[in-house]
C-alpha cells in the first residue's frame, strides 16, 4: 500500500539501527538529487512560467520573466467550468470505483484466503487492465459503446435506451471511462488492507451478537480505512489531471473537456505557456489542499 | 460466523461480474488484433493472422515500438538502481531527514501527470534543452523512482539483518556482504520493481506527450491515430505486451506457490 509504506510512524522503521551517516548519504543522495532536479525544480519552473508576461517584442509564443499574476485571474475565470467539471467527474468516478472495488477486494482478500494460488491468480485478473495499453482499452470502450454498437442496440430493443439517444461524448461516457481506467488504483490498496484483516475480530463481534451490518460498520470498515483512504487518493488525484478520456477522439466531446485538456491545448497548441502553467499550479494547489483536509478529517495525519 | 452467510452467494456473483467488466476491453482489444480490417479497426471483417505476422506493414507502429522498448529499458535500469539504494537506506538506517525523504518520494505519486508533464516541459523550455530521447528518459526515471522504492522497500523489510551480520562475522567485506547476501535476497523485489517500472514507462502517454519533441513512442502513435481510427497493428502490439506480462506474472506466481509447498514438506 503506497501510503502506508510511506508512513513515518511505522514501528519497524523507527527501530532501525543507527549507523554511519556516510553510507546513508551515499544510498539516498543520488536518488534525492534526481527528484530535486526533475520533480521539485520543474514545479518551481512551472510557477516562474505562470508569472511571465508576453514578450515586449510581441513575438508569438515568447514571454519575458516577470511577476504577473494576471494568468491566474485569467485561467480561474475562463476555465472555471473545466475546473468544476474535473473535480465533479473525479468525485463520481472515485465513488463508483470504490463501490465496484470494495466487495471485489473483500472477496479476493478475505474469502479466497484459504486458497492462496487462486487468490493470487484472481488478483492478477484484477490488475490485468494495467498491462494493456491505457489508450487502447479506452478506445475499446469507445467502440463497444458507440452509437450503433451491439450494447446500445440491445438496450434499445428492450426499451432501456432511447432510439436517438447517444452515449459517447456525454459526461456519463467520460465518467465511465475514468472509473474503468483507474479502478486498479482503488482495488490494490483495498486488497492490501483487507488481506491483513484479522478474521478473529469479526468472529468476536459475531459472538457478541452484532449483526452483519454492525460488524461491517464497526469492525471491518474502520480496520480497512487506511486502504479506503489511499485508494480514494490514488484514484481521485490522477483522474483530476486526466485528459485522454475526456478528449474528443476518445470518450468525450468539447462539452466534457477537463483541466488537462486545457493545459494540453494552451501548452502544446496555443503556446500560451503562462496560462497552461498557471492552470497546472491551480490544480496542484487544490489537490494539496483537498488531500490535507481529507487526511486530517479521517484522522490519519501521519499519512504524509 | 452464521451472520456472514448472507453474502455467501451474492459476493462471489458480484465479484465475477466486476471481473467480467474489468476484462471486457482487454478481450475486445485482443480479438480485434485478429481483425482483417483495412485502415480503421472498428467493424469486424473476419479473422486473419496477417496483422500479427506483418506488424511492420505499419512502419510508424513498428518504429514507435522500438523507441518505447529502448526508453523503457534505459529508464527502468536507472530508476531501479536509484530506487533500490533509497529503499535500503530508508529501511536500514535511521536519520533525521527521514520524513522529508518520505514526503519527497510520495509527492510524485500524488501529482497529476499533466502537472508533471507541463512542469518538465517548462523546465526544458526555460533551459533551452532540445526535446527527444534524453528528455523522455529523464521524465520516465522521475515518475518510476517512487514506485521502485515502494516495491523494493517491502522486500527489504522482510529481510533479517542477522543474515548480513553473520556474513560480516565470517569476515566478508561490505561489498561481499552486499553482492552475496543482500542482493540475492532482495532480487525478487528488485525484479518486480523493474517490471512495474517498465510497464509504467511503456504505457505512459501524458508526460511523454509533453516532453517527446519529434520522437514517437507507442502510446503517442496510438493517440495521434485515434483521430482517424487506430489500425489493428496497434492492437497486435498491445496484445503481445499484455500476454507477455501476464505470462511472466502468472508464471512467477505458480513457481512461488510450488516452492512454498516444497518448503512445507
Amino acid at each position: 500500500m503506497a501510503f502506508a509504506a510511506f508512513s513515518s510512524s511505522n514501528p519497524k522503521l523507527s527501530h532501525g539501527p543507527v549507523r554511519s551517516s556516510k553510507v546513508v548519504l551515499a544510498l539516498l543522495l543520488p536518488g534525492m538529487l534526481y527528484l530535486a532536479m526533475f520533480f521539485m525544480v520543474p514545479l518551481v519552473s512551472l510557477i516562474i512560467t505562470s508569472l511571465e508576461t508576453p514578450a515586449a517584442s510581441g513575438a508569438y509564443g515568447m514571454y519575458d520573466y516577470g511577476f504577473d499574476v494576471s494568468s491566474y485571474v485569467d485561467v480561474t475565470t475562463r476555465y472555471l467550468p473545466q475546473i468544476l467539471r474535473s473535480f465533479g467527474y473525479a468525485f463520481l468516478a472515485t465513488l463508483f470505483a470504490l463501490i465496484i472495488s470494495y466487495p471485489l477486494a473483500y472477496f479476493v482478500g478475505v474469502r479466497l484466503r484459504p486458497r492462496p494460488l487462486i487468490q493470487k491468480l484472481t488478483l492478477t485478473l484484477v490488475i490485468a487492465p494495467f498491462f494493456i495499453s491505457f489508450l487502447l482499452r479506452t478506445i475499446a470502450w469507445k467502440q463497444l459503446l458507440s452509437d450503433d454498437s451491439a450494447i446500445l442496440n440491445f438496450l434499445r430493443s428492450i426499451h432501456l435506451w432511447g432510439e436517438h439517444q447517444y452515449f459517447l461524448g456525454t459526461p456519463a461516457a467520460v465518467i465511465w471511462g475514468l472509473t474503468y481506467n483507474f479502478i486498479p488504483f482503488m482495488t490494490l490498496p483495498l486488497y492490501t488492507s483487507l488481506e491483513r484483516l484479522d478474521l478473529r475480530l469479526l468472529e468476536a463481534a459475531s459472538d457478541l451478537y452484532a449483526n452483519p451490518a454492525a460488524i461491517f460498520r464497526k469492525v471491518t470498515l474502520p480496520l480497512t480505512m487506511p486502504g479506503v483512504i489511499s485508494g480514494t487518493l490514488l484514484t481521485f488525484i490522477p483522474i483530476t489531471g486526466d485528459y485522454v478520456n475526456a478528449s474528443r477522439d476518445f470518450l468525450g466531446s468539447s462539452s466534457t473537456s477537463m483541466i488537462g485538456n486545457m493545459v494540453e491545448a494552451d501548452f502544446l497548441q496555443n503556446a500560451d505557456y503562462p496560462a497552461a502553467s498557471a492552470l497546472s499550479a491551480v490544480l496542484m494547489a487544490v489537490i494539496l489542499i483537498l488531500v490535507s483536509v481529507y487526511v486530517k478529517r479521517t484522522g490519519t495525519e501521519d499519512l504524509l | 460466523m452464521k451472520n456472514l452467510r448472507l453474502g455467501r452467494k451474492v459476493l462471489p456473483l458480484y465479484s465475477v461480474l466486476a471481473l467480467v467488466y474489468l476484462l471486457i476491453p482487454i478481450v475486445y482489444t485482443i480479438v480485434f488484433s485478429f481483425n482483417n480490417s483495412e485502415r480503421s479497426n472498428t467493424v469486424w471483417q473476419g479473422f486473419t493472422l496477417d496483422k500479427w505476422i506483418n506488424v511492420c506493414n505499419r512502419p510508424d507502429i513498428c518504429e514507435s515500438l522500438g523507441n518505447s522498448m529502448l526508453i523503457g529499458v534505459v529508464s527502468t535500469f536507472i530508476a531501479t538502481v536509484l530506487g533500490t539504494a533509497i529503499a535500503i537506506g530508508l529501511v536500514r538506517y535511521r536519520f533525521r531527514a527521514r520524513s522529508l525523504v518520505s514526503l519527497s518520494l510520495f509527492l510524485p505519486m500524488a501529482t497529476p501527470e499533466v502537472v508533471m508533464g507541463a512542469g518538465l516541459a517548462a523546465l526544458f523550455f526555460n533551459m533551452g534543452a532540445e526535446q527527444g530521447f534524453v528528455t523522455i528518459i529523464l521524465a520516465h526515471v522521475m515518475f518510476c523512482l517512487s514506485f521502485v522504492v515502494v516495491t523494493v522497500k517491502a522486500r527489504v523489510q522482510t529481510l533479517d539483518p542477522v543474515l548480513e551480520e553473520a556474513a560480516r562475522d565470517l569476515y566478508a567485506n561490505p561489498t561481499g556482504v552486499f553482492w552475496r547476501i543482500t542482493f540475492p535476497l532482495l532480487l525478487p523485489g528488485i525484479i518486480s520493481a523493474a517490471l512495474l517500472s517498465f510497464a509504467l514507462s511503456f504505457d505512459d502517454f501524458i508526460i511523454t506527450y509533453f516532453n517527446s519533441g519529434p520522437i514517437n513512442t507507442f502510446p503517442k502513435v496510438v493517440y495521434i491515430a485515434a483521430a482517424k481510427g487506430v489500425p489493428a497493428e496497434a492492437n497486435v502490439v498491445a496484445s503481445a505486451v499484455f500476454l507477455l506480462a501476464i505470462l511472466i506474472v502468472i508464471g512467477s506466481q505458480i513457481m512461488g506457490s510450488v516452492r512454498a509447498k516444497r518448503l512445507l514438506k
